[in-house]
């Protein structure tokens, strides 16, 4: 690799030749303040907060975008750059609805803020613009343009990232703001409510649409059952929002807060898992051995499905009928459940707590019900479940822990890992090559298919069955796997697509690492890791071993895939045009 | 198709107009801006259909195209009166009082600036210098030229064409 000589704050540096100021700095422990700027996500120089001074060069340079040149000196802190970072600090201040106190960021960290207090700016000395402009409220999604700074974070993570591209800078000069196409609302655009714009913002324009007090309704309702679901990404990510090391295993800990919010059961929505493991390898062993469509597509990430329904239409046949964990388990707990219980499905509330704001466009799914009764009555996203135990005074980190409610706590190590990218096809894999050669297989960790890389490929042997799977994450690489497919340029038997980048671990609605953190640390392997880990851990690590769901289909489902199963467990979809009428 | 009507025949000629230029343009680099141009020569203006088709063929985000049309003074989204109305807000109009010209013609029309009346007949634009300072303020419509213009004027000139 090519270096070069340089010098910051008169420190000598011999650093790589591809690296700018910033990343240069940040190798002799000098963090020089950004706020547009996040590492391959955002990296354009616009908020002019990482200003510094190079030698022979009239204008201040912005660190994160200039490159490093051999000979080059670099001043961080000179009176001059300090001066220009306040005043243009200053300026984003003064047109900013600095509503802190009622900001959904004000007990998470709030970036703008943050950055205010290091460079010391105790009065604003410009009196901007202060627009009230009509918010923009969604079934999973809050957009807030009064308090947007117009970082762009959230356009490049739905444009570049996502290829979803519903938002972008509209209008001009002090106009100029991230808006839909002609000001639609998000819902009448092909926004796929991924969330990942939540997860980029540095401040409160965007968050998810909050539904926590119809939880605290129905906890002091006393006709109501309070049924909890927590879905596997959840548990490797809440403790973050307590300050807890990214990724900490927090299972125990989540059972106990839940119970101390009073609800009245807390199950593993892994069983969820499960069933969609058995139902999904049931309809892919049809397919194969029936000559059906393939390859099949799973179905698990509402995020993915309304991508496909919008830009992928003709594909929809190859996308799995089975609804998703989430979906498959409330409406086994509004059954099954309510009627082993003996308590009216109508007095059942299910709560699920996911890592996901497109999981709350997916409960509201006009077809996600059986009979007239919702599979799922709210869901909150982990941040939410933080808040409310933050908001009652709970001590997170000090709880000890507790097990979930049986008959639904034993979940599988297949059931965890769905969190993480590759997982539900290596679930679905250890399932498909045990009933396949009716050999209980010892090898189970599919390598291939796990880590980071866009799109993975694998080849695998399950009995006579000679299986190619692909696995993509991200909508970018879920776009470019489905070309390939579409176009016959790869042909796959069965395919796992997760709408966010990482998979569930890095949903739009997991707590928020701020962008110092989220440049330089890889927080999706970070909370992948916990999953894994916790698989290791677990007692059965196959969805079909799970006793909950073998005695589920026993006593109600019958077969995998039978008509009872498809009645309570499966979906379909539909084509959805393009800002069409 | 014989019982086409005269309006969506002029449809189907502007659509084909539309595909030839995304068709010419497909493969260039950057073509966005002149896509636009040539479209709005063909409609008169950029509506929801005519940017999705462009970016779809283009294959650009709606929103991206949206913004930078949004960004261009030049660029409307709404479709341009028999009568456009221009009224310059240069420096030297802007002192003479063009503002209070503008106001007069909004509030007389009912309309805000880039907007077109319900009947079509008048559109209302604001300009940067259009190098006639020695009349200012100064408003044209259509090719016509109005200098040394007060808002009190404005009711005048609108009955003429009222009229017409």
């Amino acid at each position: 690799m090519n270096k070069v000589n340089i010098t910051i704050d008169g420190i000598k540096l011999y650093v790589p030749a591809n690296y700018t100021i910033l990343e240069a700095a940040k190798e002799v422990s000098i963090n020089i303040p950004t706020l547009c700027f996040l590492k391959d996500v955002n990296e354009i120089g616009c908020c002019r907060m990482c200003l510094v001074e190079v030698k022979g060069s009239s204008a201040l340079q912005a660190a994160c975008v200039h490159p490093v040149k051999e000979g080059m000196e670099v001043f961080t802190h000179t009176p001059k750059v300090m001066e220009a970072r306040k005043v243009n600090l200053e300026l984003i201040l003064s047109n900013h609805n600095a509503s802190c106190q009622t900001c959904t960021r004000s007990w998470m960290d709030c970036e703008l803020q943050a950055l205010a207090n290091k460079l010391s700016v105790d009065m604003v000395r410009f009196e901007g613009e202060n627009k009230k402009l009509p918010l923009d409220v969604g079934v999973s999604i809050v957009r807030d343009p009064n308090k947007c700074i117009l970082c762009r974070r959230c356009v490049s993570a739905c444009k570049n990232i996502q290829t979803v591209g519903v938002i972008d800078m509209v209008n001009r000069g002090f106009n100029t703001q991230v808006g839909s196409p002609f000001g639609m609302p998000l819902a009448e655009t092909p926004c796929v409510n991924c969330g990942q714009c939540i997860n980029y913002c540095p401040v409160g324009a965007l968050h998810e649409k909050d539904d926590i007090d119809k939880v605290w309704e129905a906890i002091y309702d006393p006709t109501k059952h309070v049924v909890v679901q927590t879905a596997p990404a959840v548990r490797v990510a809440l403790g973050e929002d307590f300050g807890m090391p990214i990724g900490t295993p927090v299972t125990g800990k989540m059972v106990t807060a839940l119970r101390m919010l009073g609800v009245d059961k807390v199950f593993d929505t892994d069983t969820g898992a499960d069933l969609t493991i058995m139902e999904e390898v049931a309809e892919l062993i049809d397919r194969v051995r029936g000559g059906g469509k393939l390859p099949l597509i799973t179905s698990c990430s509402p995020g993915w499905i309304k991508f496909c329904e919008h830009n992928f239409p003709e594909m929809l046949d190859n996308v799995s009928s089975c609804k998703s964990p989430q979906q498959m388990f409330g409406s086994i707990l509004k059954s099954y459940y309510a009627e082993k219980n003996d308590i009216d499905p109508k007095d059942v509330f299910v709560v699920s707590v996911m890592p996901c704001t497109a999981k709350k466009f997916e409960a509201a799914r006009p077809e996600m019900e059986v009979d007239g009764i919702r599979d799922v009555d709210v869901v909150l996203t982990t941040r939410e479940l933080g808040k409310m135990i933050y908001d009652i005074g709970i001590d997170f980190p000090d709880l000890g822990d507790s097990d979930f409610d049986n008959p639904f706590g034993n979940a599988t190590g297949a059931g965890v890992i769905f969190g993480a990218t590759g997982g539900v096809m290596e679930a679905a894999l250890r399932t498909a090559a045990d009933l396949l050669t009716g050999i209980s297989a010892d090898n189970i960790e599919y390598e291939p298919v796990r880590g980071l890389e866009g799109i993975k490929v694998a080849t695998v042997q399950a009995g006579d069955l000679t299986l190619r799977a692909a696995v993509a994450h991200g909508l970018g690489n879920a776009r470019k796997l489905m070309e390939k497919i579409e176009s016959g340029e790869e042909e796959f038997h069965f395919v796992e697509i997760m709408a966010c980048p990482g998979g569930c671990v890095n949903g739009g609605g997991q707590p928020l690492q701020l962008s110092d953190v989220r440049s330089w640390t890889d927080v999706r392997a970070e909370r992948a890791k916990g999953l894994y880990t916790e698989d290791r851990g677990t007692f059965i690590r196959k969805s079909h071993n799970n006793p909950a769901v073998k005695k589920l289909y026993k006593e109600y489902l019958g077969m995998a895939g039978g008509s009872r199963a498809h009645q309570l467990l499966h979906t379909h979809y539909e084509a959805r045009g393009n800002y069409e009428d | 198709m014989s019982n086409t009507c005269a309006n969506c025949a002029d449809a189907q000629v502007k659509a084909q107009k539309l595909d030839e230029i995304v068709a010419k343009y497909k493969d260039t680099r950057g073509a966005l801006i002149p896509v636009l141009h040539e479209a709005q020569e063909v409609y008169g203006y950029l509506p929801l259909e005519v940017q999705r088709v462009i970016a779809e063929k283009l294959n650009i985000p709606l929103a991206e195209v949206y913004g930078v049309v949004s960004f261009y003074t030049q660029f409307s989204i709404y479709p341009k009166g028999q009568y456009q109305i221009n009224v310059c807000m240069g420096t030297a109009c802007y002192v003479k009082g063009a503002n209070e010209v503008l106001d007069k013609f909004r509030t007389r029309l009912s309309i805000d600036v880039g907007e077109c009346t319900e009947d079509g007949k008048f559109s209302l634009e604001a300009c940067r210098c259009i190098g006639a300072c020695g009349l200012a303020p100064v408003v044209t419509i259509n090719d016509e030229v109005y200098g040394k213009l007060t808002a009190d004027d404005v009711d005048g000139i609108l009955d003429d064409y009222e009229a017409r």
